[in-house]
């Protein structure tokens, strides 16, 4: 191809990334190395609360921002480093306890809490999703041709269905007297409250995450069943072959590629989980790092946030994927240089 | 992070322009409200939209959208719902009108108590209070022979009696989604305070320590979920019959009796808030809700949305919907639903002591104070932790140098 005709086809996805991937990303980064204020003065103040039987009067000092002329808050903006990023990562605290030994301290601190949280979520769902996955496509492949089409349909339904609402469903079922609450108290015969720690809320979440997502899975692995070589197949099985060497042996090395695509998302995905944390309101027991980033852009009642934080949480969890990532691309890179499997 | 006492399963639109009966004139200027999306909230801008042209926007998140609308020039809403603490941001950014002068044209009716004012100016009107208080089973209390509980140690001795009886499945109820407000009225009924000079924090201290034990004292007769109760959860728990005893919103109370949804239909009476220490004020806060006007509109406008609010606050709006709140209208009668909230009030309850440092505090115990409820960590430390959270916020903001 013509490096114009090149140009042309490429130049609008390029210029729409570049608008919606590339300039907010550069601003995020710039955002963390500085900080925002208001210029404040401290005054007193005379303020009159409405009340039941009277109102309250209060003199009280107020540090308030400074208006300018426009009515607008004057505002100043300065370059801190790494001060941002040393506020999420509380790297004096951990500094402190490190020389002190407290290991498990470190756990306690809402940024270590979530990436504990964060990682093995990821790391537990991974594996689980593609098994399933699998053995899902498997089965349906194997499965008599009448009926394929209401399976696939039906292993699709939890796709299909928006992630806040499902685990809102799922955290139905489950909080207070839920059905399965109920129904698993009358079975064990004895008192559950699976929000009442960390752990179940956490078993709760993966369970969420691989019904959600083993559906997108499966179709990705049922469509790359239907290209493996039948004649490779057939030859396993007149070599003798049992039904789990062919799938170790044959069909396993076939989706490789497909196995590596699934992790690739899957890491990305998972690795930002956020709807887990809102669906089942466990801030109080389990946090995520996308949930501290949001944590820290949401206004509080006084229309207070963190920008700045905000913008150095983010990119700390962007460095994570990237981490994460590393392994698979570099597997994709290799096959994509050597052509092979 | 917001203290959403009334909070629904989703944000709620509500659209209505169609002018009907119930205004007493014809509103022909085009305006925008956003509030909250309470029950109260929905009577109200319902009576405003009677006068035709008010198009209501109602959402759980008000207090993200608000600011951000005020700012705007020209505003994108005339008319804002605003509580105790969100009001904070748009005073402090100059968003809203001083309305001394629509009182006097169109606000005689209006009670002293009603009015906001901040430098000497009017800033807001208040139309309701709301307060936690103390709700119980009275047919309970009376068959254990427990008198009502005034103090936090008589509660916890009543929870025992009650949780030794077995008659509900946890003795004591609490929206404790937001244990940040339970943190701040049990510290405050302590006496504690939370600043010292400079805006520097001041709760890590023996009343601090002393507010924690005793919320986790509690935590043992309530429902071991309760870190994801909200007060909706709350107030079904009590219109089942689940529980007996709950420091609640007045806003709530009205709901203990509607037959359509309650089992206890006159058994949940009110009472002060309990006090931790006898003799003490009780462990509770004093809320209001009521409308400003937004500062960035033209004159007529401003004038226009002052008289459908006034519409919208009126006597026959209040008389149609008298247990949806404690109103501070005239024309209110004080029903049961008051009664808990007028005498916490009495009890010397203080007002809700928000300000932008006490935002950042909000959220400094909000992040920390599950910690300590859950057992991983000690009293002193979530304190301590409380203290950091809010120094580091406060730095960035720029509130301490």
């Amino acid at each position: 191809m013509k490096l114009k005709t090149f140009a042309a086809f490429v130049g609008p996805s390029l210029f729409l990334m570049c608008l919606f991937i590339a300039a907010p990303l550069v601003n995020v980064i710039w955002q963390s190395f500085h900080i925002t204020q208001p210029i404040m003065e401290t005054v007193a103040v005379e303020t009159v609360t409405p009340g039941f039987l009277t109102s309250t009067v209060t003199v009280e000092k107020v540090t308030r921002p400074v208006l300018d002329e426009k009515g607008q808050v004057k505002t100043e903006t300065r370059f801190v480093g790494l001060q941002s990023y040393r506020n999420v990562m509380a790297s004096e605290k951990v500094a402190a306890l490190l020389e002190g030994g407290a290991w498990g301290e470190i756990l306690k601190i809402d940024f270590y809490k979530a990436l504990r949280f964060t990682l093995t979520f990821t790391l537990i769902t991974w594996p689980l999703v593609i098994a399933f996955g699998l053995a899902v496509a498997l089965a349906v492949n194997a499965a008599v041709k009448a009926i394929r089409g209401p399976v696939i349909f039906v292993s699709l339904l939890p796709f299909i269905i928006t992630p806040v609402i499902g685990a809102l469903s799922i955290r139905w079922l489950f909080v207070g007297d839920g059905i399965m609450t109920a129904f698993l108290e009358w079975w064990l015969e004895r008192d559950i409250a699976m929000f009442a720690q960390g752990w179940t809320i956490e078993v709760l979440m993966l369970f969420y995450r691989i019904w959600h997502v083993v559906p997108f899975v499966f179709v990705v692995f049922y469509a790359g069943l239907q290209t493996v070589n039948m004649d490779t197949l057939e030859s396993a099985i007149i070599d003798g072959a049992s039904r789990w060497e062919r799938l170790r042996y044959v069909v396993v090395p076939h989706l490789m590629p497909l196995i590596v695509f699934i992790s690739l998302i899957h890491l990305m995905d998972s690795y930002r989980v956020f709807d887990e944390i809102v669906g089942f309101t466990s801030q109080g027991h389990v946090i995520s790092l996308q949930w501290l980033t949001y944590d820290f852009l949401t206004p509080d009642d006084s229309g207070n946030r963190a920008i700045s934080r905000a913008a150095a949480s983010s990119m700390l969890t962007m460095i994570g994927i990237v981490i994460l990532l590393i392994a698979p691309m570099r597997r994709t890179w290799a096959q994509h240089k050597g052509g092979q499997l | 992070m917001r203290a959403t006492y009334f909070l629904l399963a989703a944000a709620i639109c509500f659209m209505a322009a169609v002018a009907q009966a119930g205004c007493t004139y014809e509103n022909t200027v085009s305006l925008k409200t956003s509030t909250a999306a309470f029950q109260a909230w929905k009577a109200v801008t319902g009576a405003m939209a009677e006068c035709g042209n008010v198009e209501s926007e109602l959402s759980q998140e008000v207090h993200v959208k608000q600011a951000a609308g005020f700012a705007t020039n020209p505003s994108l809403y005339h008319i804002g719902g605003v509580m105790t603490s969100s009001i904070v941001p748009l005073v402090n950014k100059g968003l809203v009108r001083p309305l001394d002068d629509l009182i006097a044209k169109y606000g005689q009716q209006l009670k002293p108590n009603q009015l906001m004012k901040f430098e000497g100016r009017t800033l807001a009107i208040a139309m309701m209070v709301n307060a936690q208080h103390l709700m119980y089973r009275e047919d309970i209390l009376n068959e254990l022979g427990i008198a009502v509980p005034t103090t936090y140690t008589e509660v916890l001795t009543a929870a025992e009696k009650i949780k030794k009886a077995g008659v509900v499945d946890y003795p004591l109820g609490g929206s404790w989604k937001t244990t940040w407000l339970e943190f701040v009225n049990m510290y405050l009924g302590y006496g504690g305070g939370f600043f010292k000079e400079g805006n520097l924090p001041a709760v890590n201290n023996a009343k601090g320590v002393a507010a924690l034990e005793m919320m986790r004292k509690l935590t043992a007769y309530m429902d071991p979920e309760y870190l994801v109760a909200d007060s909706t959860y709350v107030q079904q728990q009590f219109q089942q019959g689940k529980i007996a005893m709950a420091n609640f919103w007045a806003s709530r109370a009205g709901a203990m009796d509607d037959p359509k949804e309650s089992q206890v239909v006159g058994k949940v009476k009110m009472a002060a808030a309990p006090a931790p220490e006898k003799g003490g004020i009780p462990a509770s806060t004093l809320w209001w809700d009521g409308i400003v006007i937004a500062k960035n509109i033209s004159e007529a406008e401003a004038e226009a949305a002052f008289r459908v609010a006034m519409e919208g606050l009126d006597k026959e709006m209040v008389q149609a919907n008298r247990d949806l709140a404690v109103w501070l209208i005239e024309g209110y009668e004080p029903g049961p639903a008051a009664k808990g909230a007028a005498e916490t009030a009495a009890a010397g309850a203080r007002p809700y002591p928000a300000s932008t440092k006490m935002g950042l505090m909000q959220t400094a115990i909000a992040n920390n104070i599950a910690d300590f409820l859950t057992g991983r960590q000690p009293a002193k430390e979530t304190l301590a932790n409380i203290e950091a959270s809010y120094l580091t916020a406060a730095k960035e903001s720029g509130i301490v140098k």
